[in-house]
């Protein structure tokens, strides 16, 4: 009798890598329901056009590479890639902005790194800030939430939507507008409270802006989802979330002419939520420790903040993360773990004496 | 109920236990071979001490310690002595090793032996000669001897003895059905532990929390004994070592240290009976109990097995499937390894024979990309970060990984178990363990090399000088030697009459020193050439009796050493003359 | 004189090009002598990476001469015993592209080798002795000679000299005391042509023997 010989363990956990996949894909579901009945169809079609974008470049470069076709895009890394940045883009943006973004993103951000697991940045937020500074137009061109549209208008149907995104037939006025972040960036020398009272998209809201803190709240509540579901831990989330809105807090002002934002604001208004649970635990490109990945995650609440305050563009989280990936070998190398029997955290590149 | 502290990161694998507990403790039938493997343990390979053929008592030793760090063999039943080779034994590596081979002859009939009831009053070393001469060695884990790892030595005392019956890897149940049906036995034998050790202050039982049964078993027995039984939570792995001490104390064992430098023993709750039957029974350990288990095999139980018994008997016994099974395992599914054949014998830290079915256990998926998920890290029980070592492991970075402390690894297999790119991570972490093992030896051996590579050159230059040193000494002689008589004065012009008388007493000392030097070495010369010459004529002669060709040869060099001979002679005459 | 400065604004930036040059480079020149970093002079460190196998098959007699050699210039890839391993290091130390092994000074062996002499029909010639570096060859003129295996380092210098070829360069067995697991396949390299079916024996190991 002759058997098998394999290495120990023996025995693994069901979860594999598309599990972790399907769930986060799954984990969206919230927030892309309220991204959608706030703003219409255009972040579904975003996301399905993405979608099929990244499936086909995916399998392609794979094919390309030489590799086996089947086995990579079963992975789902694509698919979440596309979500993500079909969600971050706005609705109803023209077919080529999605599309553009989505290829660089599987390609240049990720596949030509080496594919799954070996790209330093996010590819979603790469594939973002590339059509985000190409295409400013398009990319600050936000519908405008359900609360505020005008009497007797609507958000375009599906079909009339397919129809903007793929002709680039402008919709009716009065279906785009600003969003809280823009219209805070471009109210200086007004009080905060009287940016609230004239502003229909604060005065119409309940926390942080018409519309806007639904979706933050889907987000919060998929990622909240996800933590439960042990695919990541609390630190990056909450380092960031907790860094927002500390320094949100310490420049309130109590709502003078130059404050930037209440924290309130900051935490449930632009891409927070989404950044926190489903843009910097992308574990491939952040922190690898606990420790690493709660200093990961304040620094990206940090540069969140500042960009927002006194940066050049509303929002930042993809700035933020794509900066952050930058450190985070360098957050490495400070944050190993101690080590059972070891007295001393060390640094990555140190050895132990004796 | 004492303290716990909870270690870092640990898994919780399905237990799948109760499947062998169904029936109390077996026994099997007497396999008609038995297969005793000499290097069981941590430590040299016991020396075999019986000759093939030779008959053999049950309990009789059959190979003996090789030193301190080693254990002897005994048979574990009574036959002959039928082969001693090199077998396949239970390694990773499928490799032989020499065993020794005992036939059977059916009698199982013990030698001569007896037990010990007052161990209280025995001396500790009395006690520990017992257990070394008993061939006890580790039974949980890696089999280190126990009589040694019970002799720390005296500066340090043992406060705190720690009898691991945690048991924490999934399938197996040897310990506890061992400690249901052997609870007092056991208990005894920590007593004995106890008098070694002189009396710590602390013994734990730590058990964990998914074995009820097994803790009540003890209850009634520990009460009065000051033995503490701590039963935790279930989680793997609880039951190392180093786990095991957090768990109840709180303390770490500091890294490249042993829990003697903090005064604690662990020792496996089997050993302890082992060492109980050992002192009281005088019984070696010649068998232990195993689980065997698995889906492919028709009876799941725990067998009373003799050491040397070919795994393909038990089962055998066991209605065992191959089709069915996927791989077979010699321990648990999350440290165990597999079995290259069947023919390999139980040794004595076989806890369980794992064959799962392909429902259990599937074959492995191909390993996915890495995507630094973090879950192996969550799961490291001793805080690495797994993810990391891999990438140098793959990366062959030796000096990444010591400074992420691989060497720190105990190889327990959580993070290969929740990675959900299914990367078999451990087998990268022993690789490169004894890659680095290998590079640090490598490096020794070159040093080595380095220093009696200088150390030779050294030599011959040393040797290359003195040559030289004589030749000039003796070039620079004869040219005194033919400047000398020609030009006497002239050599030597403004030396005074003093110096001239010195140089004279001088040469006229080298000369006295030589003859007898000469005379010594000519004498030598003539024992040396004497002894060949009759040497060389008894050859003649045995040539001339068989009529060899080469007699003429042989004569020839008769004459020379007689020749060689005779003018050694006429110079010493000349010289004692 | 400041006037001619003003009037010729070239002069005056020629001045201070010239003044920060002369600053900078007093400055740099202290530096380089005050914070003079006492190294391992590099033939020590290339020596180290060296195998110590001192047997000569890159044309020097033995390895510290190739690590002078090497620190002036020498192509690092003349050390079969070495192999790629020793190149790799020495390159990754002098900072310079790893070459491929130079095959004219031998190929490197996939299992070390010592030196054994078939004692029988040794005549006890010493040559080999005379030929050993290490001074692992053990024997007397007219006696048998013998190899200290555990010397040895397998750079068959001996094996030349035998006149009665009695040297034999025997592969080190592997013990069970130094087997390991191999470091597996790459993950998430799978080609097109695999098939699941094969990938299931994607990190099965074929054992060591």
């Amino acid at each position: 009798m002759a058997f098998k010989q394999v290495t120990s363990p023996h025995a693994h956990s069901a979860q594999k890598t598309s599990n972790v996949m399907q769930l986060v894909l799954l984990a969206t579901v919230p927030g892309l329901v309220a991204l959608t009945w706030q703003f219409g169809w255009g972040s579904i079609i975003n996301v399905l056009l993405a979608s099929i974008t990244a499936v086909v470049c995916e399998a392609a470069i794979v094919h390309l590479r030489g590799r086996s076709v089947a086995f990579y895009v079963s992975d789902y890394s694509a698919l979440v890639t596309a979500v993500l940045l079909g969600i971050a883009l706005p609705p109803l943006a023209p077919w080529w902005v999605i599309v553009v973004g989505t290829v660089f993103s599987i390609v240049i951000a990720k596949q030509l790194y080496g594919g799954l697991g070996y790209n330093p940045f996010n590819p979603a937020m790469v594939g973002y800030v590339v059509v985000l500074i190409s295409f400013p137009i398009q990319m600050t061109t936000w519908v405008t939430p359900l609360a505020l549209l005008p009497e007797g208008v609507s958000h375009p149907g599906l079909i009339e939507s397919l129809h903007i995104v793929f002709s680039g037939y402008t919709p009716a006025d009065g279906v785009t507008g600003a969003t809280p972040l823009d219209s805070f960036k471009h109210s200086s020398g007004l009080l905060v409270d009287q940016i609230y009272q004239r502003d229909p998209l604060f005065a119409q809201g309940i926390w942080a802006g018409a519309g806007w803190e639904w979706v933050n709240l889907g987000f919060l509540l998929g990622g909240l989802l996800l933590i439960a579901k042990r695919i990541f831990t609390w630190h990056g989330p909450v380092g960031m979330l907790g860094a927002l809105a500390l320094m949100s807090a310490l420049f309130w002002d109590s709502g003078s002419s130059t404050s930037p934002g209440s924290p309130v604001m900051h935490l449930l208004s632009g891409a927070t939520m989404l950044g926190a649970f489903f843009i910097l635990t992308d574990p491939v490109s952040s922190a690898v420790s606990n420790r690493g990945r709660l200093i990961y995650g304040i620094l990206i609440g940090l540069l969140v903040f500042i960009i927002r305050a006194w940066g050049n563009y509303p929002d930042a989280v993809a700035f933020a993360v794509l900066l952050a990936n930058f450190a985070a070998p360098f957050i490495d190398n400070y944050t190993l773990p101690r080590t059972y029997g070891h007295t001393d955290r060390r640094r990555a590149t140190e050895k132990e004496e004796g | 109920m004492s303290q716990t502290w909870v270690t870092p990161g640990g898994v919780h694998p399905p237990e799948n236990k109760h499947q062998s507990l169904t029936q109390s403790i077996g026994v099997l039938p007497l396999p008609e071979k038995l297969v005793v493997p000499l290097n069981q343990h941590i430590g040299a390979p016991a020396i075999p001490c019986v000759e093939v053929g030779q008959k053999v008592l049950k309990g009789e030793v059959i190979a003996k310690a090789a030193g301190t760090v080693s254990i002897p063999m005994h048979a574990p039943s009574s036959g002959v002595v039928s082969a001693i080779e090199h077998r396949p034994i239970a390694h990773a590596s499928g490799m032989l090793a020499p065993c020794i081979e005992i036939t059977t002859d059916g009698e199982d009939r013990w030698i001569a032996h007896e037990g010990v009831d007052d161990y209280e009053h025995l001396a500790p070393r009395k006690l520990l000669e017992i257990i070394a001469n008993a061939g006890i060695s580790g039974m949980g884990g890696a089999g280190f001897p126990s009589a040694v790892k019970l002799n720390p030595g005296r500066q340090r005392p043992i406060l705190t003895l720690i009898v691991n019956a945690t048991e924490c890897e999934p399938y197996i149940t040897a310990d506890d059905s061992a400690i249901r049906e052997r609870a007092a036995e056991i208990v005894e034998g920590i007593k004995i532990l106890s008098a070694i050790l002189d009396h710590p202050d602390n013994i734990f039982i730590g058990i964990e929390d998914n074995k009820p049964e097994a803790i009540e078993a003890l209850a009634p027995h520990v009460e009065g004994t000051g033995i503490s039984v701590v039963s935790f939570p279930t989680k793997y792995p609880s039951g190392g070592e180093k786990q095991l001490i957090y768990i109840l104390t709180g303390k770490e064992i500091p890294s490249g240290k042993l829990p003697a430098d903090l005064g604690m023993v662990c020792i496996n709750i089997g050993t302890t009976y082992a060492i109980k039957r050992a002192v009281v029974n005088g019984e070696p350990l010649i068998s232990r109990v195993t689980t065997v288990t698995g889906d492919a095999v028709g009876v799941q139980r725990n067998y009373e097995t003799l050491i040397g018994t070919p795994v393909s008997h038990l089962l055998a016994h066991s209605a065992f499937d191959e089709k069915a099974c996927s791989r077979v395992i010699m321990g648990g599914p999350m440290m165990g390894f597999t079995l290259p054949s069947a023919d390999v014998p139980i040794v004595k830290t076989t806890n369980c024979i794992l064959a799962p079915s392909y429902a259990e256990i599937p074959d492995d998926e191909p390993a996915q990309p890495c995507i630094r998920c973090g879950m192996c890290a969550e799961a490291c029980p001793v805080s690495l970060l797994p993810q990391q070592l891999f990438w140098y492991s793959q990366a062959q970075d030796h000096e990444r990984l010591e400074a992420h402390n691989l060497f720190d690894c105990i190889e327990c297999g959580a993070c290969s178990y929740v990675c959900p790119s299914n990367i078999p991570l451990v087998q990268y972490y022993r690789a490169s363990k004894s890659e680095i093992r290998k590079a640090r030896a490598e490096k020794v051996k070159s040093d080595h090399a380095r220093e009696r590579f200088e150390f030779h050159k050294l030599r011959m230059e040393q040797a290359e000088r003195e040559k030289e040193e004589k030749r000039t000494a003796r070039r620079e002689a004869a040219l005194q030697a033919s400047a000398a008589p020609s030009n006497p004065s002239s050599s030597v012009p403004s030396s005074s009459a003093a110096d001239i008388i010195a140089a004279a007493q001088a040469r006229a000392a080298a000369k006295q020193a030589t003859p007898e030097q000469q005379q010594a070495q000519l004498e030598r010369t003539i024992a040396a050439a004497e002894q060949r010459l009759i040497v060389a004529e008894q050859k003649l002669a045995e040539a001339i009796e068989k009529g060899s060709a080469n007699q003429s040869v042989l004569s020839a060099a008769v004459e020379n050493t007689r020749q060689k001979l005779e003018q050694a002679k006429a110079k010493l005459a000349e010289l004692t003359a | 004189m400041i006037e001619l400065i003003a009037q010729n604004p070239i002069l005056a930036a020629l001045i201070a090009l010239v003044g920060l040059a002369i600053i900078f480079g007093a400055l740099l020149g202290f530096a380089a002598e005050k914070f003079k970093v006492e190294g391992n002079p590099i033939v020590e460190q290339i020596d180290e990476l060296l195998p110590q196998t001192q047997c000569g098959q890159c044309g020097f007699p033995g390895c510290r001469p190739y690590a002078e050699s090497i620190a002036n210039g020498d192509a690092i890839n003349k050390c079969p015993p070495g192999g790629q391993a020793t190149i790799n290091a020495i390159a990754s130390l002098l900072d310079v592209p790893a070459p491929e092994l130079d095959e004219e000074h031998g190929q490197e062996s996939p299992v070390r080798t010592v030196a054994y002499i078939r004692e029988d029909e040794c005549i006890g010639c010493t040559k080999c002795i005379q030929a050993c570096p290490v001074d692992a060859i053990l024997g007397a003129a007219k006696l048998m000679h013998t190899v200290i295996a555990d010397e040895c380092t397998g750079c068959d210098l001996c094996v030349e000299p035998c006149p009665v070829d009695c040297i034999d360069m025997l592969p080190v067995a592997e013990t069970l005391t130094d087997w390991s697991w191999s470091i597996p396949k790459k993950p998430g390299q799978l080609i097109a042509t695999d098939t699941r079916g094969e990938l299931s024996h994607a990190h099965t190991q074929g054992g060591g023997a």
